[in-house]
């Protein structure tokens, strides 16, 4: 899977977590807490949307690397391409 | 009793099934309009319910109202209303000193069947169960969602008192003003029961559910054709104050709260007990230094069960029997049985006759129950009585649990 497609999941995740929050302008490697209203609440929303639709489970000490889009796309590629046919 | 022990009402936020503010909601009931409807609900279908179709997005971001409950919802949009009625500015007060208080016939109910359906889905998995499940079901949730909405530091906390809630959310106010912990209290009730199958599914193997090809006609307190209770969301809170403080800041005084009492049954865990819902009664005439006759509205708690009309006929008639000047009526037949919210919405319903004059009905009346015949018992049509000062609310619950609360018309 690509990063756009990765990014473009976890901006879909966030725009049902986080649905008042304007995704327009999002910046891929500015932290996601500094420029949108989340807090741990959200990011664990987050983690479950990931467990509920692609069965991927992002263990506690690994939390911080969903913290920019460009982080989420560096740990969850792998775990995406995991999931791919081969 | 001196200024700063009399409590007054200065705001009113509500949402009923048929009506989002107080004289939308009083409009209907002078006219006759049912807010009853219905709905699909988990395993059981459709049943009959009171709906409210209120703004949520009015006070609550949308992300808010995915992290909480209807309830929270509920609470949020009526406490925000009630402010705004009562003309307080939120940058003119010490918000330490606003209490919340808020009564709750039941709560986290609805929260937890959703979860079970949720993870239902995943094969009972608990990794699928919601983080957001404890802060949803703790029992404070709807009057703490109201502190964090509006940013108030003041205390809050929820009143459990099944039905007789709304006017124990009230009672609460009232004494957390007395004691001087509070200047300002948000008081009143809420419910999100329509929420919960479950609820729906114990009336029904009770044989307490109502049913009744017209929604408009299924709920029916005294009339012989009752065949139980609709089920109702709601909400209404007041904004009640010292009435000196009230004067001083020339708040819109609507009624003066000067009586109230609440006992217990003490016998059954659902039965009513005609004897002990008379002293209850009794003693909030008691409390308001005024004799039985001078109550010129019982706004009746019935709910069209057979036992609980019959039973509260009976007390009805015991009080206050012999005075001619006693009206009764019954809000429920309009909005069905809003559970927390009940005693605190029926209040609010009768409230408007300080300036009308007008008693509204008890609809849905075709055929009087003979052991329900009240004197001046208000059937089907809006009576006009002149002049109304005082109205006593009733709210009675399961094991057991009784209230009143009188109010008085303010004169200025």
């Amino acid at each position: 899977m690509g990063d756009l497609n990765v990014k473009n999941i976890i901006l879909e995740i966030i725009s049902i977590v986080a649905p008042d929050a304007d995704l327009s302008n999002v910046k891929s490697d500015v932290r996601l807490r500094d420029q949108l209203e989340m807090d741990s609440m959200d990011f664990l929303d987050i983690v479950m949307e990931l467990r509920k639709r692609y069965k991927i489970e992002v263990p506690k000490e690994d939390y911080p690397r969903l913290a920019s889009l460009d982080s989420c796309v560096e740990y969850l590629s792998p775990k995406f391409a995991a999931l791919s046919p081969v | 009793m001196i200024g700063a022990d009399r409590i007054v009402i200065t705001g009113v936020g509500l949402t009923s099934p048929n009506g989002n503010s107080l004289d939308e909601f009083r409009h209907n009931l002078l006219a006759g309009v049912s807010g009853v409807s219905s709905m699909e609900t988990r395993f059981m279908g459709k049943v009959l319910a009171g709906i409210c179709d209120f703004d949520e997005q009015r006070y609550q971001s949308r992300k808010d109202r995915r992290r909480g409950t209807r309830a929270g919802a509920i609470s949020i949009f009526c406490a925000n209303e009630a402010v705004r009625f009562a003309e307080i500015d939120p940058a003119g007060i010490d918000r330490t000193r606003v209490g919340t208080f808020i009564g709750i016939t039941e709560h986290g109910t609805v929260e937890t069947e959703n979860e079970i359906d949720a993870i239902r889905q995943y094969d009972y998995d608990t990794r699928f169960w919601s983080h957001h499940h404890n802060p949803r079901t703790v029992a404070n949730n709807p009057a703490g969602e109201v502190t964090v909405n509006m940013g108030l530091p003041g205390p809050h906390y929820t009143i459990g008192a099944a039905c007789a809630a709304g006017n124990a959310g009230l009672i609460q106010g009232v004494q957390m003003l007395r004691l001087g912990e509070v200047d300002i209290a948000i008081a009143g009730g809420v419910s999100e029961a329509i929420h919960s199958f479950g609820i729906f599914a114990s009336f029904a193997s009770q044989d307490a559910l109502a049913h009744n090809d017209d929604p408009a006609k299924a709920c029916r307190p005294f009339d012989t054709g009752r065949n139980g209770i609709v089920v109702s969301e709601g909400g209404c809170l007041f904004v009640l104050e010292r009435m000196d403080d009230a004067k001083k800041r020339g708040a819109p005084i609507i009624a003066e709260v000067v009586g109230y009492a609440m006992n217990s049954d003490a016998n059954d865990p659902v039965l009513p007990d005609p004897q002990r819902i008379a002293e209850c009664m009794t003693l909030a005439i008691e409390r308001a230094g005024i004799e039985p006759g001078d109550v010129n509205i019982v706004s009746t708690h019935a709910t069209a069960t057979e036992i609980g009309d019959t039973q509260e006929a009976a007390a009805v008639r015991q009080v206050f029997g012999d005075f001619p000047n006693v009206y009764v009526n019954n809000t429920k037949s309009f909005i069905g049985h809003a559970m927390g919210a009940a005693g605190a919405l029926e209040l609010a319903g009768n409230l408007g006759s300080f300036r009308d004059g007008v008693v509204h009905a008890t609809i849905n009346v075709d055929d009087l129950d003979p052991r329900c015949e009240i004197r001046n018992l208000v059937m089907n049509e809006s009576r006009e009585i002149g002049k109304s000062d005082y109205i006593l609310n009733s709210s009675f619950g399961m094991l057991g649990i009784n209230s009143a609360v009188i109010v008085k018309r303010f004169e200025r």
